[in-house]
């Protein structure tokens, strides 16, 4: 039993079937009478729409359908809402302008879905939408997160003036203004945080049906069912949820991305209603380009206020966050609540002050993408202490040590307001030093310089939250063959969500794993669900699933004593059987399940659990990176790689290390390659495909050396913290760290992301000129 | 994709003459350029002949110590070709260092130099080592074969039958790839025969082009040091997101003495 325990490196019992082709997308499911969606887009990043012209699409071979926003109006379907509710600082709400499913009198980013043909064929839907003939009138664009404030940019949205969706503040505006009234050193740096393309490897897909009765059934490639499943009720068809079921099979990838409420969801569920046939839509290459959300985008201007030993004794930042044109379900939230938070680090910072305005462009909606907001708060903090490190002629290991909370002021309240439970982060920075041998750096810089690179070392130490977004409810049903179901609301997108769940059960009830089957992804058979982001999958949902596994040996206890002949207070329960205590008299969990099975059908145990996190969590640790350039082409690789985590209780250290890896790998994506580029002028994305959009490859990354420095989280039921999302957390300020450091001797002290080859190359250049 | 006729001949008399009947008619090689272009619907085309049957257009061999290779080898063979590696390595590294696995696989050494891409590796290796381009009707110099920016000499019924190369003394290829497409920024092209060195530079200009001041200055000292002085005028260049034109003028450079430096 044991062999498939908590903490073990079991192999991903989904694997066979994925890796063999058999993984089920939704893509993959063919319904009859099935038709076919294809979006008609905009080509202009911002216009008037004066007229949609569908007569010759609608005649065209196979077309069943052209639908327009006014189709929409007519028929009162709702807009997609933004689900946050964010205060300004002056008190009042955001501004969240209306977002209808296809565009109505005006478009306001390349991509937007403009109308939508329903065909026999997928041929036929494409062609059709050539005949459609719209008359745009172009307006002035504004794409750059620079320049969406400036009082000379064209406005998006008459509601709100200047692009600005909201102001929001938060910390201490006056401490921190007296703290660096003190301060002896004041360093302050801009920063740039790329805009993102998420690029799931399965692109976003839905298929929308209907039954006699009208109610209607989604098919989409989702990270949770139940927060779709309320909004197409509520928001959009004004419905019951129970009228419209939802379910996710297989997903290949999300990263947060396949959360959120699109378009064409409500399209394809809109269609078939209409036609009274299933229709199906899966996203281009270049639909996931135009029209996924984006990430990150935020520009922010930071100030660190020192004291002579280099202690911080406030920090500033002032941050402007894309939105795109539109705001998805949770956009203002990432910018905010989401990140900010974290500004304090792994360090004892007194005093902060953040400022983050929300702007609106003529873009792709941006919303939370791998770390959401996290990842923007760790490179500002990250990048800031190495900047001032540099500044200050210290050692950035020294520097960070400093100003460390210590593992007895645990637990510590940060400037802004989160509590961490735990964490020990000079022994991760400890950790990965010496794995990664920083004491050697000097002789393999001076070994790279004989060859013509210049090498630098860079390190992040980061912390971040997860596990929150409420509880999470898990069910486990145990069959009177003595089978188990797992049914969870959370989703796995990749992750390998159902042998962590597996280890969880087997290692507490002792049921081997393949009698253990987890659902997840059907409104239908799971109540309730939060979804997959966050990192909250397997801190929340296994805690839920741990504490249902509790109930049901609570709820066969009776049973078994009933077969032992005992008294139930004499019967204790352990490794897959009850056993009066202090006997060898046994009875086996099946065998209760058997006497205990109904007998009309259904299970013999069924027992939900909807465990609530008390707080969130707070894994941390250190990414070690070196880098290796080319100075003559501005060619940058990534040579050698270490990470120490602490992630609390780790359920399976295959997994964390697998989503390390990827983060890590998404992490160097973001600091070397991706660069995601509208064109000033026309708005156009110019960056809509793999040849002009760099995604990491193999030969990027060299192998990660992976620790882990676990500390038991103290709020968390099993002591997990959480893992999805770190390795794309640390290593952006980790690689950005080892560019500066080979840099520093053309005095060098910041780049920024993504360190292209050419940027490399004239930061070299101008560095040498004396520039 | 919009839809067009297929063909799929066994002889290049009869690929040539369905070309040449077709009203809008593009063979089909490896497919790596221009399946995509139907597929994003950027181009429309009413025949393709598929030229993966005719197997006069495949093999590579030896004639008298020319290198002669088949229009439709794969940029694979060319790489794996124990031939080629003996007579031409730089030819064979060249080959290896196209796109990914999947186009190399695929895509072939007549589909990749009659679509003429400015930043494809293969203009560079013909033009570097002085190859000729055999048709079904003529033999054409590689200098005079590309003609500008995807624009080749070639007549649009008129197909590559072999590509023969004239085995060099030394010959190396440097290039720098695009780091999302690994498409050529700047590739340069070295080969020195007796005292004649070419130079041929690909990626930074419409089309691949000699450059003459690199050749004297090699003809003068094959050396690296030789190129130091020479400034290539950025002027004609590409200059896109990935590249300005000043930073692919500098690495032509670069490139270049990359090249010179692997061949001392």
């Amino acid at each position: 039993m044991i062999k498939f325990g908590i903490g073990q490196a079991v192999p991903r019992t989904e694997d066979a079937r994925l890796l063999t082709g058999r993984g089920r997308y939704t893509d993959d499911i063919r319904l009859d009478r099935q038709t076919y969606a294809c979006f008609l887009r905009s080509p202009h990043a911002h216009a008037e729409l004066r007229a949609i012209e569908t007569a010759r699409a609608t005649a065209a071979p196979g077309v069943l359908a052209v639908f327009t926003g006014e189709d929409l109006e007519t028929d009162y379907i709702g807009n997609l809402r933004c689900l946050v509710d964010l205060k300004q600082s002056d008190g009042t709400p955001l501004k969240t302008p209306p977002r209808p499913a296809l565009a109505l009198r005006r478009v306001r980013h390349v991509g937007e879905p403009v109308a939508m043909v329903v065909a026999e064929t997928a041929e036929a839907a494409r062609d059709a939408a050539e005949l459609i003939e719209v008359d745009y009138d172009p307006l002035p664009a504004v794409v750059e997160t620079r320049a969406a404030l400036d009082p000379a940019a064209p406005g998006i949205w008459p509601e709100a003036p200047g692009n600005l969706c909201f102001e929001w503040q938060r910390g201490d505006r006056a401490a921190t203004d007296a703290a660096f009234a003190r301060a002896a050193r004041v360093i302050a740096l801009d920063l740039v945080n790329n805009r993102l393309v998420p690029n799931s490897m399965e692109g976003r897909a839905a298929l929308g049906d209907i039954d006699k009765t009208g109610r209607m059934t989604l098919y989409v490639s989702s990270q949770g069912v139940h927060g779709l499943q309320k909004q197409l009720a509520e928001d959009i068809f004004h419905d019951k949820p129970e009228r419209i079921r939802v379910v996710t099979t297989d997903v290949g990838g999300g990263f947060g991305m396949k959360l959120f409420l699109y378009p064409e969801y409500v399209m394809v569920l809109y269609a078939a209603r209409w036609l009274q046939r299933p229709v199906k839509w899966a996203a281009e290459r270049i639909e996931s380009f135009l029209s996924d959300d984006h990430g990150r985008d935020n520009l922010s201007h930071v100030e660190l206020a020192l004291d002579r030993d280099g202690h911080f004794l406030a920090l500033r930042v002032d941050t402007v966050a894309n939105l795109g044109a539109y705001l998805s379900n949770f956009a203002p939230y990432i910018p905010t609540h989401a990140g900010t938070a974290m500004l304090a680090g792994v360090y004892t910072t007194p005093a902060i002050d953040v400022r983050v305005r929300g702007v609106f462009t003529n873009t792709a909606p941006v919303d939370a993408y791998r770390g959401a907001g996290r990842p923007e708060s760790a490179y500002i903090v990250e990048r800031t202490v190495d900047f001032a490190a540099r500044r200050l002629g210290l050692d950035p290991a020294e520097l960070r040590r400093r100003n460390f909370i210590p593992p007895s002021a645990m637990p510590f309240e940060t400037a802004l307001g989160s509590t961490y439970d735990s964490g020990d982060f000079a022994r991760t920075l400890d950790t990965a030093l010496a794995a990664g041998d920083a004491a050697g750096f000097p002789d393999r810089r001076a070994a790279a310089k004989l060859r013509g690179r210049l090498r630098g070392l860079g390190l992040a130490s980061y912390i971040e939250s997860c596990a929150g977004g409420g509880p999470e409810l898990a069910t486990l049903e145990v069959g009177g063959d003595g089978k188990v179901t797992v049914l969870i609301g959370t989703q796995s997108n990749g992750q390998g969500h159902e042998t962590a769940y597996k280890q969880i059960v087997a290692s507490r009830l002792g049921v081997a794993p393949d009698d253990i089957t987890v659902v997840q992804g059907d409104t239908d058979r799971i109540r309730w669900g939060s979804g997959t982001g966050g990192s909250r999958s397997v801190p929340v949902g296994g805690a839920s699933l741990a504490e249902s596994v509790r109930k049901v040996i609570e709820r066969a206890t009776p049973k078994a004593a009933e077969l032992l002949e005992a008294a139930a207070v004499d019967v204790e329960f352990r490794d897959g059987s009850f056993a009066i205590a202090g006997t060898d008299r046994t009875v086996s969990l099946r065998a209760v399940a058997a006497a205990a099975a109904p007998k009309g059908g259904g299970p013999a145990f069924s027992e939900e659990s909807r465990w609530r996190p008390p707080a969130n969590t707070y894994p941390n640790g250190t990414h070690l990176c070196e880098v290796e350039i080319d100075p003559e082409t501005g060619g940058v690789k990534v040579v050698r790689y270490t990470v120490v985590d602490d992630f609390g209780v780790v359920i399976n250290p295959a997994l964390v290390a697998g989503q390390v890896h990827g983060g890590v790998v998404q992490g160097i994506g973001q600091a070397l390659l991706e660069s995601c580029v509208y064109d000033a002028e026309s708005g156009q994305l110019v960056t809509a495909s793999f040849t002009d959009y760099a995604m990491p490859r193999a030969d990027h990354v060299p192998p990660i050396d992976f620790h882990l420095e676990c500390v038991p989280c103290q709020t968390n039921a099993l002591g997990m913290k959480g893992a999805g999302e770190a390795g794309a957390i640390g290593a952006p300020p980790a690689v950005i760290n080892a560019v500066v450091d080979a840099l520093a001797e053309f005095g060098v002290e910041h780049i920024d992301m993504p360190v292209t080859p050419e940027k490399l190359w004239r930061t070299i250049r101008d560095a040498r000129a004396g520039r | 994709m919009y839809d067009f006729d297929y063909h799929r001949p066994t002889t290049i008399a009869d690929a040539v003459a369905l070309l040449a009947q077709a009203e809008d008619g593009r063979p089909l090689a490896g497919g790596q350029s221009l399946i995509p272009t139907l597929k994003q619907r950027l181009a429309k085309r009413s025949d393709l002949v598929d030229l993966s049957a005719i197997t006069e257009l495949r093999g590579i061999r030896d004639d008298g110590g020319t290198l002669v290779i088949g229009a439709m080898t794969r940029h694979a063979e060319v790489a794996a070709s124990d031939l080629v590696r003996s007579a031409i390595p730089a030819l064979a590294a060249t080959a290896e260092s196209v796109g990914d696995a999947q186009v190399r696989n695929l895509g072939t050494l007549g589909g990749s130099i009659a679509n003429n891409d400015p930043s494809a590796d293969y203009p560079a290796a013909l033009v570097g080592l002085g190859a000729t381009i055999v048709t079904d009707r003529r033999s054409i110099a590689a200098e005079d074969f590309f003609t500008g920016l995807f624009e080749t000499a070639l007549a649009a019924d008129e197909l590559v039958v072999s590509v023969r190369f004239p085995r060099p003394d030394r010959a190396a290829y440097q290039k720098f790839p695009n780091p999302a497409s690994r498409y050529a920024v700047v590739g340069v092209f070295v080969a020195k025969t007796g005292n004649a060195v070419r130079v041929a530079v690909t990626g930074a200009g419409a089309v691949v082009f000699r450059h003459s001041a690199m050749e004297a200055a090699l003809t003068n000292s094959f050396t690296p040091a030789a190129l130091e002085p020479i400034e290539t005028p950025a002027d004609d260049f590409n200059g896109d997101i990935h590249a300005s034109q000043d930073y692919r003028a500098h690495l032509v450079k670069v490139m270049a003495k990359r090249a010179v430096a692997a061949l001392q």
